[in-house]
């Protein structure tokens, strides 16, 4: 998701995204803690934190387990992205500083209320239109939002009893 | 050490051989720079570059192995998607190409994909190794003279049919093929005393699989090869003809972000092994002569579709050897000129693995999640690069210097992936699926057979419409006798460059159509033994 090719690909957006990388510059991270939802930056963290009960909804448990649920799903996330190569990190900074920035949040992805405040209709609305969009670009930026976070929750074993999954079988010699 | 003894009755060659002395540097924890000598330097230590060390310390060669992943052993493989992910493949698991439209499963670590795979075995097609002879002029690599190659590694990795009933998800394939008079057959794999636990995909934690981890590594490094860990192949140096030292590039301890630390390796000949997109990658950086500009070019994947079915019994394709059956029906029945033929397989069905590739999110998602033991899928690889109107794709270098694949999915390509979700649909409705989802990103089952036939004949399809995934990466440095079309003479040899050699998949001039490793062991083989040969004289 470079600043060229989302240019390329025609995105309404793609002049607004060079705003966004002008007045919204992601802090730099000097370095990167190695656990948890500090490897995020505050863009990652906000979106993914908006995302996610929306991803997973009829996943998570409920109740009083769903918001811890969602912090594990969240650090699940972080982990994942951490994981990845600098070149689909620096991809995904974009993406995220594209979602947090508040005139491309709701040009692009149209979420028009902060994502905090978003309603899930409209965050589930927004995951709709950029699966079934005609730009390929949204697409696959639709696709990686989806399996960060599924990844992220499926990883963990929380997540194994509503799925009938017993996990890894134990190994005799244990 | 208590962290190497969760299973202290099973056999771990790195935890005995290290006890002896084998020689393993680990780049992520270098203080400094150094440099290393030896007779050869492998870059790799999959299915080619393991091969290959194995054959060059047997002929007393100094051998150094450079891997870019890190290395991980039988006692700690815990059969955990999250830990395996990162730990062993490129990209964790989520290598894409360039438009993200393919999905790209390729192993990162000691033993690179042959750690990691399902272990299916096929000897190269008989009409792949004909096609090469006729459209590439390739001589010496019939079937009549691979055939005591072939049969050294299977014996060397214990390759046999799987002798045990297939597990659910791989009976399912061949039940539904059999009611509809497709042949389906019994898959050979590389185990040993294999626990039919289900878990190849994330490192085999009996070493029953006879990967490079536990077979020609262990077996180099006790003849006294250097293996050296996270460190990435950066740059070959080289003048006239001749290639003088390799440049490595440290990895941190995640093994994502280079370090400052460089490891200069200075061989008399240099074995690229690093597969079809880091081999290309490294000639790239490299700026070696390519004249006819074919480094990198026609790079395959057998890019695979999938559907998924609701059985009515339990399934728990998470369980049992992940691949046991295939059906060539599809390979067999169409010519290379025409359209684009596929083989059946199944895949392993684990928490991540389904929930990143089952369609859509939220309700419908987490519903087809809730039914996991009762879902049943087939694959469909592609057989890509027989055709003109396959050309593969081509590895480009980012402004960073780290590869990507450009594979521009074509009509081509979706006429096949169409065939092959009515294909699977309809041998899994015979199998007894109550419901059939196609793999798509939005998501709609069907109920019966005469329902799926007519949606899928009128789906959209295109990049990200269909989910599209890849477990095999070749090509892109091809072997053959014409130079304007293979960069690789029939001994290995890169033409520009007396001493470099490049033995892997990347030498494959089209796909295979068939897991391809068995392809790289013999092939490999026979290409290092004869280097192996040339070296004793010189």
């Amino acid at each position: 998701m470079t600043r060229r090719s989302l240019l390329k690909a025609g995105v309404a957006g793609g002049a607004l995204l060079l705003l966004a990388r002008t007045f919204h510059a992601p802090a730099a991270v000097a370095a990167r803690p190695d656990t948890g939802v500090g490897m995020l930056d505050s863009d990652a963290r906000t979106v993914l934190a908006a995302i996610i009960p929306v991803v997973l909804d009829g996943a998570l448990p409920s109740g009083t387990a769903a918001a811890q649920a969602g912090d594990e799903a969240l650090a699940g996330a972080a982990r994942a992205i951490a994981g990845l190569p600098p070149a689909a990190r620096r991809e995904l900074d974009q993406l995220f500083a594209l979602l947090a920035f508040a005139p491309t949040r709701a040009l692009v992805a149209g979420v028009w209320s902060p994502w905090p405040e978003a309603s899930r209709e409209s965050i589930a609305a927004f995951l709709v239109r950029w699966r079934d969009s005609r730009f390929a670009l949204l697409r696959s930026a639709y696709d990686a939002l989806r399996q960060i976070i599924l990844g992220a929750w499926y990883g963990n074993e929380r997540a194994w009893p509503a799925i009938g999954y017993a996990g890894p079988p134990p190994l005799a010699l244990d | 050490m208590a962290a190497l003894g969760r299973q202290p009755g099973l056999p771990d060659p790195f935890r005995d051989g290290s006890a002896s002395g084998w020689r393993i540097i680990d780049a992520s924890a270098l203080a400094e720079d150094m440099t290393i000598e030896a007779d050869v330097v492998i870059v790799g230590t999959g299915a080619g570059g393991g091969t290959a060390a194995e054959i060059l310390t047997q002929a007393g060669l100094t051998v150094a192995m450079i891997e870019e992943g890190a290395l991980v052993t039988s006692a700690n493989f815990h059969m955990r998607e999250a830990d395996a992910y990162p730990q062993l493949y490129q990209e964790s698991a989520a290598r894409k190409t360039k438009d993200k439209a393919i999905n790209i499963l390729q192993g990162r670590c000691v033993g690179g994909s042959t750690t990691v795979n399902w272990t299916s075995s096929f000897r190269t097609p008989p009409a792949t190794l004909e096609h090469w002879a006729r459209e590439y002029g390739l001589t010496g690599f019939s079937t009549g003279d691979l055939a005591p190659w072939f049969e050294r590694m299977e014996q060397r990795l214990s390759i046999a049919p799987w002798a045990m009933a297939p597990n659910e998800n791989n009976a399912a394939l061949s039940r539904g093929a059999q009611a509809l008079g497709i042949r389906a057959a019994t898959i050979s794999r590389n185990v040993k005393s294999c626990w039919n636990l289900g878990y190849c995909g994330m490192g085999c934690p009996t070493n029953a699989k006879q990967s490079m981890l536990v077979t020609t590594i262990p077996a180099a490094l006790a003849r006294g090869a250097t293996l050296v860990t996270r460190a990435r192949a950066w740059q070959l140096e080289h003048s006239s003809a001749r290639v003088s030292s390799l440049v490595c590039v440290g990895l941190d301890s995640r093994g994502t972000d280079p370090t400052p630390r460089r490891i200069r390796v200075r061989a008399r000949t240099f074995i690229a092994a690093g597969g079809a997109i880091g081999t290309p990658a490294l000639l790239l950086r490299s700026k070696l002569p390519d004249p006819h500009g074919v480094v990198g070019k026609r790079t395959f994947l057998h890019p695979t579709v999938l559907s998924g079915a609701r059985m009515a019994e339990r399934v728990d394709g998470f369980s049992g050897a992940p691949q046991s059956i295939y059906s060539d029906h599809f390979l067999d029945s169409v010519p290379f000129d025409g359209p684009i033929g596929y083989k059946l397989e199944a895949p392993p069905i684990h928490p991540v693995l389904s929930a990143t590739t089952l369609p859509g999110f939220g309700q419908i998602h987490a519903a087809w999640m809730r039914e996991l033991p009762y879902v049943q899928v087939v694959i469909a690889l592609m057989r890509d690069g027989f055709h003109e109107s396959s050309p593969g794709g081509k590895v480009e270098l980012r402004s960073d210097g780290t590869p990507v694949l450009d594979y521009p999915l074509n009509d081509y390509f979706w006429d096949g992936a169409r065939r092959a979700l009515a294909t699977m649909a309809e041998i899994q409705f015979a199998a007894g699926a109550r419901s059939v989802i196609p793999g798509r990103p939005a998501a709609q089952g069907y109920a019966s057979w005469r329902e799926a036939r007519e949606a899928i004949s009128a789906l959209e399809l295109g990049p990200q419409t269909a989910i599209v995934v890849s477990a095999h990466v070749m090509g892109g440095c091809a072997i053959g006798a014409d130079p304007r079309r293979a960069a690789i003479d029939e001994s290995g040899r890169y033409r520009e460059m007396d001493n470099l050699y490049v033995f892997d998949g990347s030498v494959f001039p089209t796909s295979i159509g068939a897991n391809p490793q068995l392809s790289v062991y013999a092939i490999v083989a026979k290409l290092a033994t004869s280097l192996a040969q040339k070296l004793g004289r010189a």
